[in-house]
């Protein structure tokens, strides 16, 4: 086997042209990554996109009216919500701001750290369409009972604190509660901030312009909440009210106003924003590490040329009797140069995605567009996910060389079997059929470079146009593992029962 | 003389034994991807964004692979076995010699595409007007007649490619990363207004000939996108002509 791979790397090696367009494809994964080909105004007209940090380092939105009193040690907070209403942002035709909520607007009771963003909170709260809901800490979610806070079917809320533990309850008779959740924020000081919160997030609608890909248009929302019976147990509440973040930008219409208004005893609270982890594409800002590998499919075609003509220029010249005289195991062979090839895409694609990941980021910051950090994990797990997936496509293309013996013909189905699918995915195809394509062809595999994670709490597009796959990381590449074993094993099976 | 360039470029393709493969390949694969897509779209809102027309015609992103293979093979082949010397040396005229392919090629795959291209519309027809979607039929003759011409179009441009670089393997891999990565790749530009010139300027702006509603959205228009394609095919038929005329064979 040695031997074997050893005539195979020569092989590879000598021919300069196959070297050449090697070094090539990763020359292009990589220019096409730090291509300034994004420019943002963060830090240059606009404002410098830091975004608010949680209270376990990630990245969060944290923007809503808060109706607010100090509340020393223990306490707890009993509210009616009788309606959520709000308003969305007009049609893309124009014309007047259409009737809301958003299903994830917010109204509720908050316990958190001050008015600081991104400090520890605990919250319930009714939803516009999920709901009421327990959420603490940005990314934790709890779902209580469904429906929605009307006038004719009201909503009681409370949250109780009583040491680190934060309890939220729900009721709809004011009388028989039902605990939603509880929770321990063990961060929380003594003396912290209590009160009503309005919140509604950006509101997000797919668009299909014309033949380009699919994109995605997001503008801001408000939501009204009314609340009365506010019931302070273990305080005296001295209500303040404050807007927690600067208001969401981007849109026009309609301006998003936050604000409340006290009078008997009702409490009517407007609010935009959110309070949930940060996300990219649609209703969040800036880019990913992920949209800086697109050179990944330029690259990826290079890749499969080569290691199409790899299998098949022995056939062409006859040097594959020679190759088969002199190692008469035929499987072994074809092993032999798939794991050259494959080693080598690998290899390249690995260079190449480390540079585009460590310095594709610096570039499109200096562009002033805002880059969703992903941790080093996220970041190992892209480049390596990304080589690995050069590697398969390479022995993908072998084994259809093998299979098909033509090389026009290996190569399209490569084409066709790994960048049509996305291309399909991402363009024409509805969402539903896309996610299933995704699942099932070997394009799977470019789930391994999606970096940031989706969260069923924020309302985003989670669409494979903007980087949110159907399959876990590893699933999508084990996809391609699959079609790439089934590939090999065919290819093996007619290499060893047909003449060459 | 160019009689016999004919005759000789219709036997070779005519005998060659992945023709016919290749041209049902252009039909079949492409009208089962349509009839597919126009399953899975569905619309519950009254006004949904869905071009009929066009999703009807989502198969010819596949067939257009087959035809651009079965262009590159009709050069590819010759140059890897060899044959192109003789076929230059029967016939030293080389720019006829393409000709000779172009109009062969043409007449090959004009009638395999306007099967496909009328299968996936009926298709079209039968499947999307049961989910809620109104196909009507007077808008269909530009999109009909524009995928013809496109698929066309397409051969040619693999031919000129082919003709370019000497090798199928090679060739095909330009050609489908024209069509396929370069509409993935221009994504990287996130100014509108460039990407809009960059999608005007790809030969996959052909590809608006499809359409049928939201005109006005179109980074080209129907014909005018055709037309980009055309100068694509037209550039690598003469890049090809000109090599062939001036290199060794």
């Amino acid at each position: 086997m040695k031997a074997l791979l050893r005539s195979e790397w020569i092989k590879f090696r000598t021919v300069r042209g196959w070297v050449v367009a090697m070094t090539l494809a990763a020359g292009v994964i990589v220019g096409l990554g730090l291509l300034p080909g994004q420019q943002g105004s963060c830090g240059r007209s606009g404002p410098d996109c830091v975004l608010p940090v949680g209270p376990d380092g990630e990245r969060v939105t944290d923007r809503f009216t808060f109706v607010n009193s100090p509340l020393h040690g223990d306490g707890s907070i009993t509210v009616r919500v009788t309606s959520l209403t709000g308003l969305l942002p007009p049609a893309a035709d124009g014309g007047e701001p259409r009737p809301g909520p958003v299903p994830w607007a917010k109204a509720g009771i908050i316990i958190k750290d001050g008015t600081r963003q991104g400090s520890t909170y605990a919250a319930v709260m009714v939803t516009g369409g999920h709901g009421t809901r327990m959420q603490h800490d940005f990314v934790h979610d709890r779902a209580g009972r469904p429906g929605a806070a009307t006038p004719s079917s009201p909503r009681w809320l409370r949250l109780t604190r009583t040491g680190a533990t934060v309890t939220g309850a729900e009721s709809a008779d004011g009388v028989t509660w039902t605990t939603v959740d509880s929770v321990r924020l063990p961060g929380l000081p003594s003396v912290m901030r209590a009160g009503l919160f309005v919140t509604s997030p950006q509101y997000a609608e797919a668009t299909r312009e014309g033949f380009g890909l699919s994109g995605a248009s997001g503008a801001p929302t408000q939501a009204t909440a009314t609340f009365d019976g506010v019931d302070a147990r273990g305080f005296d509440p001295q209500w303040t009210t404050d807007s927690i973040g600067p208001p969401p930008a981007g849109g026009s219409a309609p301006v998003p106003v936050g604000g409340s208004a006290l009078a008997g005893g009702v409490h009517t609270v407007t609010g935009s924003g959110d309070i949930a982890p940060a996300v990219a594409g649609a209703t969040g800002i800036g880019a990913t590490i992920t949209q800086t590998l697109v050179g990944t499919f330029a690259g990826l075609i290079i890749v499969v040329v080569v290691a199409t003509l790899f299998a098949t220029a022995e056939y062409r010249r006859g040097l594959i009797r020679t190759t088969l005289a002199a190692s008469p195991r035929r499987g072994r062979t074809l092993v032999a140069k798939a794991i050259v090839i494959g080693s080598v895409a690998f290899a390249g694609g690995l260079v190449a995605a480390a540079i585009v990941v460590t310095l594709g980021q610096p570039v499109l910051r200096a562009n002033g567009v805002y880059v969703h950090p992903a941790t080093t994990a996220t970041e190992v797990r892209v480049v390596v996910g990304t080589a690995v997936l050069l590697g398969l496509a390479a022995v993908l293309a072998v084994a259809l060389g093998a299979l098909l013996r033509r090389g026009a013909a290996a190569v399209t189905a490569a084409v066709v079997a790994v960048v049509l699918p996305y291309l399909l995915a991402v363009s024409v195809l509805p969402v539903e059929a896309a996610r299933w394509l995704l699942r099932v062809t070997p394009a799977a595999a470019f789930a391994v470079q999606q970096s940031t994670p989706e969260y069923p709490q924020v309302a985003n597009l989670y669409t494979p146009a903007l980087g949110y796959f159907p399959l876990a990381p590893w699933a999508g590449l084990a996809v391609l593992l699959a079609w790439v074993a089934l590939a090999l094993g065919c290819a093996m099976v007619r290499l060893r029962r047909r003449d060459v | 003389m160019i009689r016999v360039a004919l005759s000789a470029e219709w036997t070779k393709l005519r005998t060659a034994p992945g023709t016919v493969w290749l041209l049902v390949a252009v039909v079949v694969p492409t009208i089962g991807v349509s009839a597919a897509a126009a399953a899975a779209v569905g619309c519950s809102a009254d006004v949904c964004g869905v071009d009929p027309a066009r999703i009807s015609l989502t198969g010819i992103q596949l067939g257009q692979a087959a035809v651009a293979v079965l262009a590159v093979l009709m050069v590819g082949t010759e140059y890897g076995t060899g044959l192109m010397g003789v076929t230059l040396a029967a016939m030293p005229r080389r720019v006829t010699v393409l000709a000779a392919k172009a109009a062969i090629l043409v007449a090959v795959v004009a009638p395999a595409a306007l099967f496909a291209v009328l299968g996936c519309l009926v298709v079209g027809r039968v499947i999307l007007p049961g989910h809620g979607i109104p196909v009507p039929l007077d808008s269909l003759s530009r999109p009909a007649a524009g995928s013809v011409l496109y698929l066309v179009a397409i051969a040619l441009l693999g031919l000129g490619v082919a003709v370019a670089v000497r090798d199928s393997a090679t060739a095909i891999g330009v050609v489908l990363a024209l069509l396929y990565v370069y509409p993935i790749v221009i994504r990287v530009v996130s100014d509108p207004t460039w990407l809009r010139r960059l999608e005007r300027i790809g030969p996959t702006a052909g590809l608006a000939i499809q359409a049928t509603t939201g005109l006005d959205g179109l980074a080209i228009g129907p014909w005018r996108g055709l037309g980009v394609l055309a100068g694509w095919a037209t550039a690598a038929l003469l890049l090809g002509a000109l090599l062939l005329h001036h290199r060794d064979a």
